[in-house]
């Protein structure tokens, strides 16, 4: 399917939930509603183009913007071969964003890495801890204001 | 602090550590698992041992700079990685690389998939007691690795790819050093086929074990030789195609049950469809300049006639330099001043020159990919190696973000294993080919 005709029948079908889209560099983009994700996935996912493949999700801190992070999903429809970047605000005093782990099994881990690096808080799934960072590590790293250089304490060897 | 098989566990169960670090576990990864016996009731995979902070460290580097943390990504086909991330800046400048430096991109692509699949089932035959094959793998790849070392001055931190094009031009005898490695590997993967296609011990470790279903794969977010043997024929050299695979004859090997013998045999068809792209390749490259370099002048005469009159004769490199001299170099990189590094005869000897050089290294000049984002990817050894980088118009990245094509193969590890006994962890995990430093990154 082409990509002017699936931007169409996403603005048809969810008018007011898709805020922006657009082709930057070639890559089919839209800018969703935050509480539009689950519905605007699911129909992604099922009619008509078929995105079945959740390739990646991450998360890009704006600092100094409001709202600050923005949620990145990048989907990917196998038989059609079209990529979908789908993009929503999270403001920095709700850190809620819907979780994918009920459509798409990777996005458990994807969802804990974004979690572990910006605390981005995913409603819905089952087991959000940190994935590369150890427990007791303070702060997310990823956000803008923690410092590169920063150091943590050694935490004590598990008993 | 407990983890969640730990609190999860039965009362009469047995909890045991694999890793992280064990002599099957190429890497530092842990695996907990809960015992019935040999018989594994659940597990839980930890990741993070070999977390080196690389997204954080390319926002405090340049687009140039850190080209070099690419290659420690996927640490046995940091070629590729070179490829996926270099095309992704390079769809943002919108940079046109010669025909010649694509060829040779691709051609480096393949030789790192031969060795990258060679390392992998190298790895998973010697973990299922098969030490010939891992002997014979390594053997070949020692062959593609000369010719990785006599191109690129590298084994394995190459950097070799860069913005707008390749860093030197192709060693004079390379035709026969590839051709040597092309026999040498053909002859290796023969006695491989023969040795473990139907050998009883392996298939009994493989067949039917760690089974995957189209569905599930497509779920997981499997990609590349996973997802392939499986019998979903997703390619993206075919799918989205990159540089000249369009114009090279190949075909997508797939399989059928999705189990571990089906992905050590795609690995196996999929070496042999590269030597394939390889043999294109080699018929196919465009000539080099390269005849033009003869009598070249030494650096320091070139700089004394420079002083007085423009210097018309090429200039003899050092031999850290081999291969990217003014004449070969619109053969091997973009025709683009504000994103391509001037020959070292430009620099050495015109004001021009000189200032282009000193401005690509200056701090906030350089490569500075217009405001955006985008996402390119390119068919790694193990899947979709992606690239999602948002520029604000600075000579650094906002934010750089790797597709690692082995987190959804690691994820979906405890699914694979649940049920199964201890010992079909180790030819599970061996015929993924899981990478840690490209999956912790």
């Amino acid at each position: 399917m082409e990509e002017k005709k699936i931007l169409d029948d996403l603005k048809k079908k969810f008018t007011e939930k898709i805020l922006e889209s657009s082709v930057p560099f070639g890559d089919l983009t839209i800018v969703i509603a935050k509480d539009a994700l689950l519905e605007i996935v699911d129909y992604l996912r099922k009619t008509p183009c078929e995105f079945k493949m959740l390739l990646d999700l991450t998360c890009v801190d704006h600092a100094g913007r409001t709202p600050r992070f923005e949620m990145v999903y990048h989907l990917l429809a196998l038989a059609d071969r079209q990529r979908l970047r789908i993009k929503l605000s999270v403001a920095e005093d709700d850190l809620r964003v819907e979780s994918l782990t009920p459509i798409w099994k990777n996005a458990n881990w994807l969802e804990r890495e974004v979690y572990d690096m910006f605390g981005i808080r995913f409603q819905g799934h089952p087991d959000l801890r940190r994935l590369f960072m150890y427990d007791g590590f303070e702060g997310h790293p990823l956000r803008k204001d923690y410092p590169l250089r920063k150091r943590q304490p050694m935490i004590p060897l598990r008993k | 602090m407990s983890t969640r098989i730990q609190k999860d566990a039965r009362p009469d169960s047995l909890l045991l550590n694999m890793g992280p670090s064990h002599p099957a576990m190429h890497g530092a990864v842990r695996i907990m698992l809960e015992l019935d016996g040999e018989r594994i009731l659940n597990s839980e995979v930890e990741v993070g041992y070999l977390h080196r902070g690389f997204e954080k460290q390319c926002e405090s580097r340049t687009f140039f700079n850190l080209l070099i943390y690419t290659d420690r990504l996927n640490y046995v086909s940091p070629l590729i990685n070179n490829v996926g991330y270099v095309m992704t800046i390079e769809k943002m400048l919108g940079l046109d690389v010669p025909e010649r430096a694509q060829y040779i991109r691709v051609l480096m692509s393949e030789l790192s998939r031969i060795s990258d699949h060679l390392t992998c089932l190298a790895a998973m035959a010697m973990e299922c007691g098969a030490f010939t094959v891992f002997l014979y793998n390594m053997k070949a790849r020692e062959f593609i690795w000369d010719v990785i070392e006599a191109t690129t001055g590298a084994r394995m931190t190459t950097s070799y790819i860069r913005i707008g094009g390749v860093r030197a031009d192709l060693q004079s005898d390379y035709q026969a050093s590839v051709q040597k490695a092309i026999q040498e590997t053909r002859k290796v993967l023969k006695d491989v086929h023969g040795l473990l296609d139907k050998n009883k011990i392996f298939l009994n470790r493989t067949r039917d074990i760690g089974s995957m279903t189209p569905d599930g794969a497509v779920a997981w977010g499997w990609t590349g030789p996973a997802l392939r043997s499986t019998g979903i024929a997703y390619d993206i050299r075919k799918a989205f195609p990159y540089l000249v695979y369009d114009r090279l004859e190949f075909d997508i090997p797939t399989g059928e049950r999705g189990d571990n013998y089906d992905r050590y045999m795609v690995r196996m068809k999929e070496m042999d469809q590269s030597l394939r792209i390889v043999e294109r390749c080699l018929a196919h490259l465009p000539k080099s300049s390269a005849a033009l370099m003869a009598g070249g002048i030494e650096p320091t005469d070139a700089i004394k006639i420079s002083r007085t009159k423009k210097a018309r004769t090429y200039i003899r490199l050092s031999p850290n330099l081999e291969g990217a001299e003014k004449a070969v170099y619109k053969d091997i990189l973009a025709d683009d001043d504000r994103t391509v590094l001037p020959a070292k005869e430009d620099a050495y000897t015109t004001i021009e020159g000189l200032i282009s050089h000193f401005q690509y290294f200056m701090k906030g000049h350089g490569i500075r990919p217009p405001i955006g984002e985008t996402y390119f990817s390119v068919e790694g050894g193990n899947g979709e190696v992606g690239y999602y980088i948002v520029s604000k118009g600075s000579d650094k990245p906002y934010r750089l973000h790797l597709r690692a094509p082995c987190l959804p193969l690691l994820a979906a590890l405890e699914e694979l294993i649940k049920g199964r006994y201890v010992a079909d962890v180790i030819p599970t995990f061996g015929s993924m080919n899981i990478i840690l430093g490209e999956l912790d990154r």
